[in-house]
């Protein structure tokens, strides 16, 4: 009987597999759509760093066999701004979480999105910190339960859309996991643009953020995600909240502006000219 | 050639101690620098800015200091030498990812021009008040190498081997330098390009199937594979085995780990660590201090000479790894040792624990002024008393 | 032997650069070693603010001004809190319209209006220039060669000629005070 191999044996590092991800949880998804992306761009994985900061999804890093980098808490965009200004070769994804990339990276998420750093930032927006038990954070739905709100949430949640699409991100795009296909042809196109990208995936949680709110199993979740979806394409990103009924989908920015590392070493190149000039 | 000479600006320069540290960067390679205004060594990046271009590196200012330490990490594993330059409130932030970069044997270099502390404190002053935060900052068992230059010409100096020991070892390297030293202006000489020695990291000598990015040499240090070079490997700040994979819940690998990360520093302690003894042989009192108090200390030595006191200094260059053996000869020879540090009592505890039975005096001083050579004086009579 | 230098005033009367002009002068133009400081508050501009130049021909190892040889006080206040550290031997010069309560002193004294001559010429941020040549012929202790190259190549390009006359305007002023004395 011959073995027949994984599509994606050659991407992914077998070593660290099985994943530490639970049933119905949606990073599987993800990182299925974002191999996929790269393998049908025929992009060279040598050339690919795929970044990370803390929680489940902070794991992708090390189940994707390109050259990969797992960070500190929330420092995942700054690193990655590191990595791309000091090899612009380098094609450099950040895929992590709503609370590494909002709550305690906020800061850097949106500074990178101003400079347009040209990364590629995919969120897996589960609504929760999982990996710690499913504490609140800053996506989590108002009157949401979690194990830090135990009589519902009060904190009005971050819209990620109208977020980077004001922060400056030159794509800006929202799938949940039931869109596999759209979300990637979205990471595909994300992957193509110049300057900062951003994708918001809406994830299932359901072993921790569905226990404490009614949906218990993964295909609960997707139900909910199923039902509440509608994709509005280039609506307005201040319009697209995300409540118990209505999760609006699509692709919400594209546009064109120089990136950050095109300026910079642009700069650097008449700074050299002149220095050139210079020295006759 | 014309780059090289853009790189090093050979010749004599009168020049200010934070923009010689940015020429001492430049000149050991560093082409990436991400930082975050602050006083008093927002000159170091006020220079990079400059400077960096002309030779085709890059500066970039990040939106504070967390973020800069993780670029400069991030730099640094695309395969470019890298450095940050802050003082006291930003090195509280850096030194969160200095332990990702420990972790990860990430060499790059980290200034760190001392204002007063705690909190913002004063910062246009000088202080020596970051000396145990550079060791115990970060959480976890790690070593630092830290180094302490005394003038304009040895902050240049140092900061060249900064990026050589961060090299060597794999592992940040921090220069711990104060106000003044980063303020003052003074003759510096910068030699030939050639004359000054660059050192690189490892790299791998077997073909990516076979690497493991964190298997180590005899010497503790493992080579390192950059990014985009076809190694295909992983990086992880949580414990990992030697091919990088994260290794969670085995005690053995902890173990393994932390220590051979520690020792990589404690047992190449005699390499690493540099003083420097003045009229220590018949001494009977020794002054120890490092940074710009051991310009005072040097000056009180000398007046001690001429009223008669045998007195010597000595100066630890490297902080850490804190030079016990050195300390402890001293220590030996003497009647009394005099601690001078402008801060209220840091490395004064690793020299009492070094000096075993011999007794130490410490000299504190807070604020503006380093320690008058008079007030030395008189601090040694005491001791001899 | 030892030199020690204190420039004393606010921010914004180029306190910091007089000093560095001098050690300049005296390290790069002319043969010694010569280290100068500064400490300055928050302010960038207003703040009292000194700089402190120490001139050997020794390798400089306290890099601070303890007891000067020579004050040079651009404010009432930088006179007030550093007249008593002169040498005895010393020399203090001031700005009399800036330093208007004096008091007794066995240092040489000699009054410099160097913001007023400075206004003369059209810019009273030249005033530090002023004093400079002032400091040159009433010390003698930094060659004026050395002293003027220093200026040149430390001011900012197209104000050679104003810094220049300043400094020139300042020297012959020092002259005429040793004169008189």
């Amino acid at each position: 009987m011959s073995e027949e191999l994984h599509p994606f044996e050659t991407f992914l590092r077998k070593e660290m597999i099985p994943h530490i991800w639970c049933d119905g949880c949606g990073n599987g998804i993800i990182l299925n759509s974002y191999l996929m992306a790269l393998k049908d761009l025929n992009i060279d994985f040598n050339k690919v760093v795929t970044v990370a900061g803390i929680g489940c999804i902070g794991r992708v890093s090390g189940y994707t066999k390109t050259d990969s980098y797992h960070t500190t808490h929330g420092r995942a965009v700054a690193f990655a701004t590191g990595v791309k200004l000091a090899n612009p070769e380098l094609k450099v994804a950040v895929i992590s979480g709503d609370g590494d990339l909002f709550a305690i990276g906020g800061n850097h998420f949106i500074h990178a999105a101003r400079r347009n750093v040209n990364l590629q930032v995919i969120c897996a927006n589960n609504f929760t910190y999982g990996m710690t038990g499913g504490q609140y954070g800053p996506t989590t739905p108002l009157d949401a339960w979690t194990s830090t709100t135990p009589y519902g949430n009060v904190e009005h949640p971050f819209n990620l859309i109208h977020l980077a699409a004001a922060s400056g991100a030159v794509y800006v795009a929202r799938w949940t996991t039931l869109h596999v296909r759209r979300l990637t042809e979205s990471i595909k196109k994300a992957l193509q643009k110049e300057g900062f990208s951003f994708i918001e995936v809406i994830t299932p949680c359901p072993e921790i953020y569905g226990r404490y709110n009614k949906m218990r199993t993964g295909i609960d979740m997707m139900n909910w995600f199923r039902k509440a979806s509608e994709i509005r394409n280039y609506s307005d990103p201040a319009k697209a909240e995300i409540t118990p009924e209505r999760i609006v989908l699509g692709e919400f920015v594209d546009i064109e502006k120089p990136s950050f590392g095109r300026l910079l070493h642009g700069m650097t190149a008449k700074v050299q000219e002149k220095m050139k000039r210079g020295n006759r | 050639m014309a780059e090289k000479s853009r790189a090093v600006l050979t010749g004599k320069h009168f020049m200010q101690g934070d923009i010689a540290c940015a020429e001492g960067a430049i000149a050991a390679g560093c082409r990436f620098f991400a930082g975050y205004p602050i006083t008093p060594a927002t000159e170091v990046a006020e220079r990079m800015a400059r400077r960096l271009p002309e030779v085709k590196g890059v500066y970039v200012q990040m939106e504070d200091e967390l973020a800069s330490m993780a670029a400069v990490i991030g730099a640094s594993y695309a395969g470019v030498k890298s450095m940050t330059a802050t003082s006291g409130p930003g090195f509280s932030l850096m030194v969160e990812n200095l332990g990702l970069a420990f972790m990860t044997e990430t060499p790059c270099v980290l200034v760190n021009i001392m204002r007063g502390g705690p909190s913002t404190g004063q910062p246009t002053k000088p202080g020596q008040q970051d000396v145990m935060q550079a060791k115990w900052g970060s959480h976890g068992d790690y070593e630092i190498i830290a180094l302490a230059p005394s003038s304009v010409q040895e902050i240049f100096d140092l900061t060249i081997e900064a990026f050589n020991l961060s090299e060597t070892y794999r592992t940040p390297v921090v220069v711990l330098a104060d106000e003044i030293v980063g303020h003052m202006r003074e003759r510096v000489t910068i030699p030939e390009a050639d004359e000054i020695t660059v050192i690189d990291r490892k790299k791998p000598r077997v073909p990516p199937g076979e690497f493991a990015s964190f298997k180590p040499d005899e010497d503790l240090v493992p080579p390192m594979a950059c990014f985009g070079e076809g190694y295909r490997f992983h990086a992880t700040g949580l414990t990992h085995d030697e091919s990088g994979r994260p290794s969670t819940s085995s005690a053995e690998a902890q173990q393994k780990l932390v220590q051979r990360l520690c020792d990589k520093i404690r047992k190449n302690a005699d390499k690493i660590v540099k003083t420097e003894r003045t009229m220590l042989e018949d001494a009977e009192v020794a002054v120890v201090a490092y940074g710009i108090t051991s310009r005072s200390a040097l000056s009180a030595v000398q007046k001690a000479r001429e009223a008669g006191i045998k007195a010597g200094l000595f100066r630890p260059i490297t902080l850490w790894p804190f030079p016990d053996q050195q300390v402890s000869q001293v220590a030996k020879k003497v009647d009394a040792i005099v601690v001078l540090e402008m801060n209220y009592g840091q490395l004064v505890r690793e020299v009492e624990r070094a000096a075993k039975e011999t007794p130490v005096i410490f000299l504190s001083k807070l604020g503006e002024e380093p320690h008058k050579p008079a007030e030395i004086l008189q601090a040694m009579r005491r001791a001899l008393q | 032997m030892r030199l020690e230098i204190r420039v004393a005033g606010f921010g914004g009367q180029g306190i910091i650069r007089t000093g560095l002009m001098l050690a300049i002068a005296a390290c790069i133009h002319g043969d010694k070693n010569a280290v100068q400081t500064q400490s300055y508050g928050p302010e960038s501009r207003g703040g009292a603010c000194k700089s402190e130049v120490v001139i050997s021909d020794e390798k400089i190892d306290f890099p601070k001004v303890v007891d000067p040889d020579v004050l040079i006080a651009m404010s009432q206040e930088a006179y007030d809190m550093y007249v008593d550290t002169v040498k005895k031997s010393g020399t203090i010069l001031l700005d009399p319209d800036l330093v208007q309560k004096q008091k007794a002193s066995s240092s040489r004294v000699f009054k410099v209006p160097a913001t007023r001559m400075a206004e003369q010429l059209g810019k009273t941020i030249v005033a530090n220039v002023v004093m400079l040549g002032a400091f040159t012929s009433l010390t003698n202790l930094v060659s004026v060669e050395a002293l003027k190259k220093s200026v040149l190549d430390n001011v900012p390009k197209g104000t050679e000629k104003l810094n220049l006359a300043a400094f020139e305007k300042g020297y012959a002023y020092g002259k005429r005070l040793l004169k008189e004395k």
